[in-house]
């Protein structure tokens, strides 16, 4: 029997903001337990809420990236309920009347089964409005009593609900990283995963093609990309077989044990909170005028998805080669960083129609250094982007001698090896280990002749047909010039001399 | 010097005819011959209050003071005082000590007014007799078997005993010209947004707004002056330019244009109210006023439409008294959901705990659009009205109660009838208008009568002008009760 996977998300997304979203604590995150919470985080008597302006921007900078209307009056409402780590007893939220309305997102998918091909998706993000984070209440100290730490209590969240448009855990996977790469990129959200400035819940329900849609239950928190499609992978299973076995699938909220690998439910809808949303009167509506909008657009980033059409068009790189440096915006930033170093070289070095047909090359070899050795190495030493001991600069100026043909490829290797650990630029360091490559025609003939005279035999089974040994007359002349001989003067020399 | 009006005291402070000490000591004696039998204090702190009497005065003696310096101004205990108990009439903040002040005591701060002490009040707010106060009831310094109005009790028992030279209000449905006009004091309550709600505690966002009560327009007018501005810590606040309350108190009154609306003065009316404001009425046609006859005709919707709103804002508003980080918690409980219970059925009284159920209530699941919604639009409708008198009239004058103090538990156990006290009041707070209430004589029982005039938005200054010329031709203001 054939069935079908409909899969929406709700995505809690941590805003960057230094201060809370209605007063001034910080929001740094590790503090000591409730060192961060002022008279509002406490919701003492009397203390009033005042909007953060940081906080609109970055949700109006997500709506513009996602290609959505900014409402120009939005609502903050009181969504009611009791619990410890709530102080006021209501969560300042939005309702009915969100900041940001439709948009969407394209996303890769990469399929998790076979040998089926990548695909490229649009999933439609209904809305996203600003809220309240809650504190946390720490269960289980040494005096067996919970504790309640307020310090996360009033960080702004953006919270990003899509369409139930995805139909398997590879689309919601592919989404929920789409919109990771997309928070962090334009700035609005550190993404960090296990401090939680990044949270999934999950509905998930499935059918029969052609029936209505089924009842779903929401897998609440999941805070990373594989619990997600484990615990997708889980529910989907379970809905399944409850429904192939005669039973039937009842709305509820549920948890992944990420210990069992199972999802189990925490509350059904029978005990749903009725939260009496009210606009809040302590706040008025919220209203953005057209002017804050552009002047917000002004300040977005070049998104990633226009980078990779540039890298394409522009400088000729593979649609591959543009999605990996346009997984984040520190790589691109980096990329494109080697890349403007290098063509302000290439330009100067060569005549300007010898330029353009050097360019797509020089991206390439940036391409091919970054997506290669600088991952890495980045990899092996357990480092970012931003962490990268080679500045753009730096690698841009190295790949400019390969190009330049002041060394080798090999010789760049080392090149770079020596700028990972020790530092320096490349002049420096080709110089200090005397890397350059030997493109003196005149003694690169010189050592060619020595070398035939020496090898009579072997030079007479070469021109009686026994091409293969001419790898060994490029061995022995690499050796005798200690590896600096340019290697394409060399075979040109080496060809004409074989030849008589 | 207790009948001193606060100019008057302002310069006898600065003369140095007296000093802050002294005048606050005075105080100080006079309460604690009297609150004992007035209950309108909850709190005294001698040992603040005469610290900054001792800083008012080398203030003074510097001669850098401001109109308040050194001038003892009691505070209801609605707004959040640093290091003093803050109550707000109710068990559930018994513990309550504040570690910072709300903006109006700030304000006061500044001006080097002395703090005297906390007045009494019905259980955060709700109320119009006082008798919610878990610290007890107030009695009205009139007649000590009456109630003294509610929910600013204390401060008008105060105000009109002379236990204080000034104090403040709050006023969400006529709490401090409902207390002002039975108690024969002078209470203002400014355009919603005119003085920062920050650190008053919420009982209704959307209508809470503080005032001054005292014993005359004059001492209003200086005491607004110090309460009213900007705060960006209330983003209801409103961003107006600094006025000075008391420039227009001398204006005559010659064509004032005064409306007064046929729905005030008709069934549920007392002829003895009736009557004094009617004279009152003749006294400002002496002046030189001109009457039109107006109508608001949605004036009747507006005590079903502020039990929908108020309750409802005030559901939200006391779910932060939980018992889980301050005020009143249990001393035995089981579960969570336990405590959480113990806690507000002890901490909370009767009158409150009505409420939260009523704005549960309208605000839950399938209600919400019948009552909310619905209380939403006509209280723009009641607005409305106001917008369409004042084409036709500068200020609405009228009764502020329908009768004069009624008894202590004459009406504690039928709501209806206590919240029907505030008839003339709620449709003011509903449209975010000016309101005040001045002494206009005496009714039945020879107890006072107050005359509400109520403005079009920031006319306080007008509204200033035309009770100071009433006082100035009428001496009802300056009556003292025999005690």
């Amino acid at each position: 029997m054939q069935w079908e996977i409909v899969i929406g998300l709700e995505v809690h997304t941590q805003l960057s903001t230094n201060t809370k979203i209605f007063s001034g604590a910080s929001t740094a995150f590790g503090a000591e337990p409730n060192t961060q919470a002022d008279a509002v985080s406490i919701a003492l008597p009397g203390v009033l809420p005042v909007l953060n302006k940081g906080a609109v921007e970055r949700a109006i900078k997500f709506g513009l990236a996602t290609g959505a209307r900014i409402a120009q009056r939005s609502v903050f409402a009181r969504k009611n309920y009791f619990y410890p780590d709530l102080p006021k007893g209501y969560q300042i939220s939005q309702f009915d009347l969100p900041v940001v309305g439709q948009g969407a997102l394209t996303i890769q998918v990469e399929p998790l089964s076979g040998n089926a091909k990548p695909y490229e998706k649009t999933v439609r993000i209904t809305r996203a409005h600003l809220e309240e984070d809650a504190g946390k209440s720490v269960h289980g100290n040494s005096q067996g009593v919970t504790g309640i730490d307020l310090n996360r209590a009033g960080t702004p969240l953006l919270e990003i609900v899509s369409e139930p448009d995805m139909c398997s855990a590879a689309e919601a996977v592919a989404y929920a990283k789409a919109l990771h790469t997309l928070v962090r990129w334009i700035g609005i959200c550190d993404g960090n995963m296990q401090e939680g400035s990044f949270r999934c819940d999950v509905n998930v329900s499935v059918r029969r093609p052609g029936e209505p849609l089924g009842t779903r239950r929401e897998i609440k928190n999941l805070n990373s990309f594989k619990f997600m499609q484990q615990a997708i992978d889980y529910e989907v299973q379970w809905q399944i077989d409850t429904i192939e076995n005669g039973g039937k699938i009842h709305q509820a909220t549920v948890l992944f044990n990420p210990d069992t690998g199972e999802t189990r439910a925490m509350r059904s809808k029978e005990d749903a909170h009725d939260y009496r949303y009210f606009p809040d009167p302590d706040l008025l509506p919220l209203e953005i005028s057209t002017e804050w909008i552009e002047q917000v657009r002004g300040t977005l980033p070049e998104l990633p998805q226009a980078k990779q059409v540039r890298y394409v068009s522009e400088l000729g790189l593979s649609a591959y080669d543009a999605s990996i440096l346009t997984a984040s915006r520190e790589i691109a930033d980096f990329f494109e960083g080697s890349v403007n170093s290098l063509f302000s070289q290439v330009r100067s070095a060569i005549n300007l129609g010898a330029a353009s047909s050097a360019e797509p090359y020089a991206a390439k070899l940036c391409a091919n250094w970054i997506i290669g050795e600088v991952s890495a190495q980045l990899n092996r030493d357990g480092l970012d982007m931003t962490q990268c001991p080679i500045s753009a600069q730096q690698l841009g100026g190295m790949i400019m001698r390969v190009i330049d043909g002041t060394i080798s490829n090999s010789g760049a290797k080392e090149v770079f090896r020596t700028m990972w650990a020790e530092g320096g630029e490349a002049d420096v360091i080709i110089e200090a280990k005397g890397l350059k490559q030997v493109s003196d025609s005149g003694a690169i003939e010189a050592l060619v002749d020595e070398i035939i005279a020496a090898n009579g035999d072997k030079v007479a089974e070469y021109r009686s047909g026994k091409d293969k040994l001419f790898g060994f007359f490029v061995g022995l002349a690499m050796k005798a010039s200690k590896g600096k001989a340019n290697p394409a003067q060399l075979n040109d020399i080496l060809k004409k001399k074989l030849a008589g | 010097m207790i009948n001193s009006s606060l100019t008057q005291l302002g310069a006898a402070l600065r003369t140095k005819k007296i000093s802050s000490v002294e005048l606050t000591q005075s105080y100080l004696d006079r309460i604690a011959r009297m609150n004992p039998e007035l209950n309108a204090y909850i709190t005294l702190n001698p040992e603040i209050s005469l610290a900054q009497a001792r800083a008012a005065d080398a203030r003074l003696a510097n001669g850098n003071a401001d109109p308040l310096t050194g001038i003892p101004v009691a505070q209801k205990d609605i707004f959040c005082a640093k290091g003093w108990l803050t109550t707000c009439g109710s068990k559930m903040l018994h513990n309550f000590v504040s570690p910072y002040d709300a903006h109006v005591i700030t304000q006061f701060n500044n001006a080097g007014a002395v703090n005297l002490g906390k007045t009494n009040m019905d259980e955060f707010a709700m109320g119009s007799s006082n008798e919610t106060s878990h610290y007890g009831t107030v009695k009205n310094p009139w007649d000590v078997s009456r109630v003294p109005g509610g929910s600013s009790g204390g401060t008008a028992a105060a105000v009109a005993a002379r236990l204080c030279a000034a104090a403040t209000g709050t006023d969400t449905g006529g709490s401090i010209r409902q207390p002002a006009a039975l108690c024969g004091i002078s209470g203002l309550k400014p355009t919603y947004g005119v003085v920062s709600r920050y650190g008053m505690i919420a009982f209704a966002s959307s209508l809470d707004q503080a005032g001054p009560m005292g014993r005359s327009a004059e001492d209003l007018a200086l005491l607004l002056n110090t309460m009213a501005g900007f705060d960006e810590r209330d983003s209801t606040s409103l961003q107006r330019e600094k006025e000075d309350y008391a420039r227009d108190l001398n204006k005559p009154l010659n064509g004032l244009r005064i409306g007064l609306p046929k729905e005030f003065f008709a069934e549920g009316l007392s002829g003895d109210v009736a009557k004094a404001v009617e004279a009152a009425i003749a006294e400002y046609r002496k002046l030189g006023a001109i009457i039109v006859d107006i109508s608001l005709p949605n004036t009747k919707l507006s005590i079903p439409v502020y039990y929908v709103l108020a309750p409802a804002e005030a559901s939200s508003n006391l779910s932060r008294f939980d018992g889980v980080r301050y005020g009143y918690r249990a001393p035995e409980y089981g579960d969570l959901a336990d405590m959480y219970e113990k806690s507000r059925a002890q901490g909370f009284g009767a009158e409150v705990k009505r409420r939260i159920m009523i704005g549960t209530y309208v605000l839950s699941h399938g209600y919400y659009d019948a009552y909310y919604l619905q209380a939403q639009k006509i209280r723009r409708l009641i607005a409305q009205d106001f917008t369409d008198a004042y084409k036709q009239c500068d200020v609405i004058m009228g009764p502020t109660s329908p009768s004069t103090a009624f008894k202590l538990g004459e009406k504690g156990d039928d709501p209806v009838q206590m919240y029907l006290s505030d008839i003339y009041t709620i449709a003011v707070n509903l449209a975010g208008l000016p309101g005040m209430s001045i002494p206009c004589g005496f009714g039945a029982n020879d107890m006072p009568v107050g005359l509400q005039i109520i403005g079009n938005y920031f006319d306080e200054a007008r509204m200033l002008n035309v009770a100071h010329q009433y006082q100035l031709a009428t001496d009802w203001h300056g009556r003292a009760p025999q005690l």
